[in-house]
């Protein structure tokens, strides 16, 4: 079942975001600076062609052979002193989460950045049975402290600018003043979070890549909070979606150079970190337990389509949001759920089913600037129309959760009446001729006509057709 | 000496955008490829490419659709296109929307065939133009599908630039959609209000009077909205613009 029973409003929320000039300039000038950076770093297109292409197809061989990896990691983890358990729902997994942290009797949690919490909502699932997790990664700290959800799946808090973080941490921080200066601002955090590394009886964590060959868990970072995180606290609890498995430990390093040059236009992060087991006899630092939560959500059910399937690739790097025009122009706010941005609107329906978030593969021209940067080749804008072909009429497989809820009397009536029209000379030619005549005539405020002309002038239709012209032209013979 | 692979024959796909509203457009790219001494065919029973049925998850409808014009262009000669989008549906997605039907060979050879205006101007009969025309100063839009789906970004600004007295200014913004989208732009319309508001910007900034594109389905987002929005500069289809400065006019 859903994670939980909100549905896609994007319309309304697009509604809000586009009045808001502040949030509008916030996207606008951090998705210029992030596409402007990528661009630098992929600047040789045959270098860019071939990685991706390693990169996709990296992607591809871990997911065709996903369940015997799955196996294959957890028994190396396992073999490592890494305990791993499973969860087929985001309920599962906060009730796993939990428990591992109450058989320990931990209180206070300490977090790395981790997306998968979030489509677990876990930090309140915590709250709401007397632990606290407090967010380490800076983004996120501001965030928490804000009370909001990331609205970036790399950069948290991007719809933020500087000032109204300043005003957050001069309320919320006790006995800070005021003050616009980042270093001052970023001391201010760092000097909150110290204490809570040191003092937390548990360190929670994402994932980036799970290594079947080896057991290891890869953890990338630019603040040294995940390896705190990870490494001070003595327990560790890793959650990941079942998808980030690799194949072997040699897949890690393309894939490590693809993430960060797409996600920030960084040669490498700050910090790599490769968990491969708790504290060792002899070591004088790790944790002492560490556990691996591998959750599914639905992730089996898009698995188990070939072309859906490749939405699975993803390695989130966001990319995809950062050249999205619709993205830069809504923020992440406004796709409600926890993956905003073109993989967002073909994860989410998937995840959470067409009927409660189906207006969200509607919200893309197409314009294929998503499918042009993916360092794994997810043929977004193609998933996009399969979803709202699924929505209206649901292959034989049933694929998705919520298949033809999308469908409509008024709407099929309308695109048989165009096939009709369209799909037969004669009938196109009548109704051409037709429009021709009265077109003109109709009120800007006609069905459609009244969206378009909000902004625009009324499309002019021409006299004469180019049929008509192309006929008395000397075109129209064979 | 005449080049033995240049075709002597080619199809006409006008579009239905065209056929409606912008037959000027099209009339011009069939001149474009008279001149140049071919003969153009303009196959009377097309109608649409198929493209909003795909697009809105209509499949059927699409094939439905499609498939006339895989009837329509029975001959092998390549088939011309006045837009990106509507090439981009015939050569991309043609393949894909009959796979494991009757039709799947013939749609895959028809695909084969299919070239966006520019691209076999530039790449098939290497045009040469004569500018006769006023010194002007235009900028360039490239239609997301154009560039994406059929790869052509260079094809257009290199005939642009052979006209002598034309300036072209290229738009920071090009890459960046307009915001039209088909059925996008009556669904999200207020999305798409705001993707073409900052498209008009970016294009009044390049100082430019005209803005030049391949896709009318951009060109009548952009000039509809430049237009109620009492900017300058105008548009026109480049088939046209070409032609016009070939003539002196």
């Amino acid at each position: 079942m859903a994670a939980d029973a909100r549905i896609s409003n994007f319309g309304a929320k697009a509604h809000i975001a586009l009045n808001d000039p502040k949030l509008r300039a916030n996207f606008r000038r951090a998705m210029d600076g992030l596409m402007s950076k990528r661009a630098a770093q992929f600047a040789d297109p045959d270098e860019w062609t071939a990685l991706r292409a390693r990169g996709a197809a990296i992607r591809a061989r871990a997911l065709a052979q996903l369940p015997e990896l799955l196996e294959r990691l957890e028994a190396n983890c396992t073999a490592n002193g890494i305990q791993v358990h499973w969860a087929e729902t985001t309920q599962e997994a906060n009730a796993v989460v939990l428990g591992i942290l109450q058989a320990a009797g931990a209180k206070r949690v300490i977090k790395g950045k981790s997306m998968v919490t979030e489509e677990m909502h876990l930090n309140a699932h915590l709250e709401g049975n007397g632990i606290e997790a407090v967010e380490s990664d800076l983004g996120e700290y501001i965030i928490q402290l804000a009370g909001e959800a990331p609205s970036h799946i790399v950069m948290p808090c991007i719809h933020k600018n500087k000032a109204e973080i300043a005003e957050l941490f001069a309320d919320k921080i006790a006995g800070l003043a005021y003050t616009e200066n980042v270093d001052e601002l970023t001391a201010a955090a760092r000097a909150a979070l110290r204490g809570r590394f040191a003092d937390a009886d548990a360190g929670i964590s994402g994932v980036n890549f799970a290594v079947a060959e080896t057991g290891t868990l890869v953890l990338i970072e630019n603040e040294g909070n995940g390896r705190l995180s990870t490494t001070l606290p003595p327990l560790h609890i890793a959650v990941t979606g079942i998808e980030k498995v690799l194949e072997k430990l040699a897949d890690v390093a393309p894939l490590l150079s693809l993430l960060p040059r797409s996600a920030t236009g960084q040669p490498v992060t700050t910090y790599v970190n490769m968990i491969s087991s708790p504290r060792k006899p002899g070591e004088k630092d790790g944790p002492r337990a560490v556990h691996l939560v591998l959750l599914d959500s639905g992730r089996s059910r898009v698995y188990g389509d070939v072309e859906l399937s490749d939405t699975l690739r993803c390695i989130r790097c966001a990319a995809c949001m950062n050249h999205c025009p619709v993205y830069t122009r809504v923020g992440g706010h406004t796709y409600t759920f926890t993956y905003p941005g073109p993989i967002g609107k073909i994860l989410t329906p998937q995840l959470e089913g067409l009927d409660c978030a189906g207006d969200q593969p509607h919200a893309s021209t197409l314009c294929r600037a998503c499918a042009d940067v993916c360092p794994v080749e997810i043929p977004i804008p193609d998933l996009l129309v399969r979803l709202r072909t699924e929505a209206v009429k649901p292959s034989a497989a049933a694929a998705v959760k919520g298949g033809g809820s999308g469908k409509s009397r008024a709407e099929s009536l309308g695109w048989a009446g165009w096939t009709l029209m369209y799909g037969h000379p004669l009938a196109y030619r009548l109704a051409t001729w037709g429009m021709a005549l009265v077109g003109n005539w109709l009120p800007a405020s006609a069905p459609m006509l009244k969206q378009w002309t909000s902004v625009r002038t009324k499309p002019k239709f021409a006299a004469r057709t180019l049929h008509q012209l192309a006929r008395e032209k000397g075109y129209g013979h064979e | 000496m005449p080049d033995p692979n240049r075709p002597k024959s080619v199809y006409f796909f006008g579009t239905c955008l065209i056929d409606l509203f912008y037959p000027e457009a099209g009339l011009a790219g069939m001149d474009l490829l008279r001149r140049e001494g071919l003969r153009v065919v303009f196959p009377d029973r097309q109608t649409c490419c198929g493209q909003p049925a795909r697009n809105n998850g209509h499949q059927d409808e699409a094939r439905a659709v499609a498939r006339l014009q895989l009837d329509s262009f029975p001959g092998d000669w390549p088939i011309v296109v006045p837009s990106g989008s509507c090439a981009g549906m015939m050569k991309t997605h043609y393949p894909e929307l009959f796979e494991g039907t009757p039709d799947h060979a013939r749609a895959v050879a028809f695909s084969a065939r299919v070239f966006e205006l520019t691209q076999f101007l530039v790449e098939v009969l290497q045009v040469r133009l004569e500018d006769k025309g006023r010194p002007v100063t235009i900028t360039w839009h490239g239609s997301c599908h154009s560039m994406r789906e059929m790869g052509v970004v260079d094809q257009p600004k290199a005939l642009l630039r052979q006209l002598a007295n034309v300036t072209l200014v290229e738009n920071p913004r090009e890459m960046e959609c307009c915001g039209f989208g088909g059925a996008f732009a009556v669904r999200q319309a207020e999305i798409s209000a705001a993707m073409v508001t900052d498209k008009v910007i970016s294009i009044e900034e390049t100082g430019a009077a005209q803005v030049i594109s391949g896709d009318c389905g951009c060109l009548m987002n952009i000039t509809g909205a430049a237009e109620k929005a009492g900017k300058r500069f105008t548009g026109r289809h480049i088939a046209e613009f070409l032609l016009e400065r070939c003539h002196g006019r």
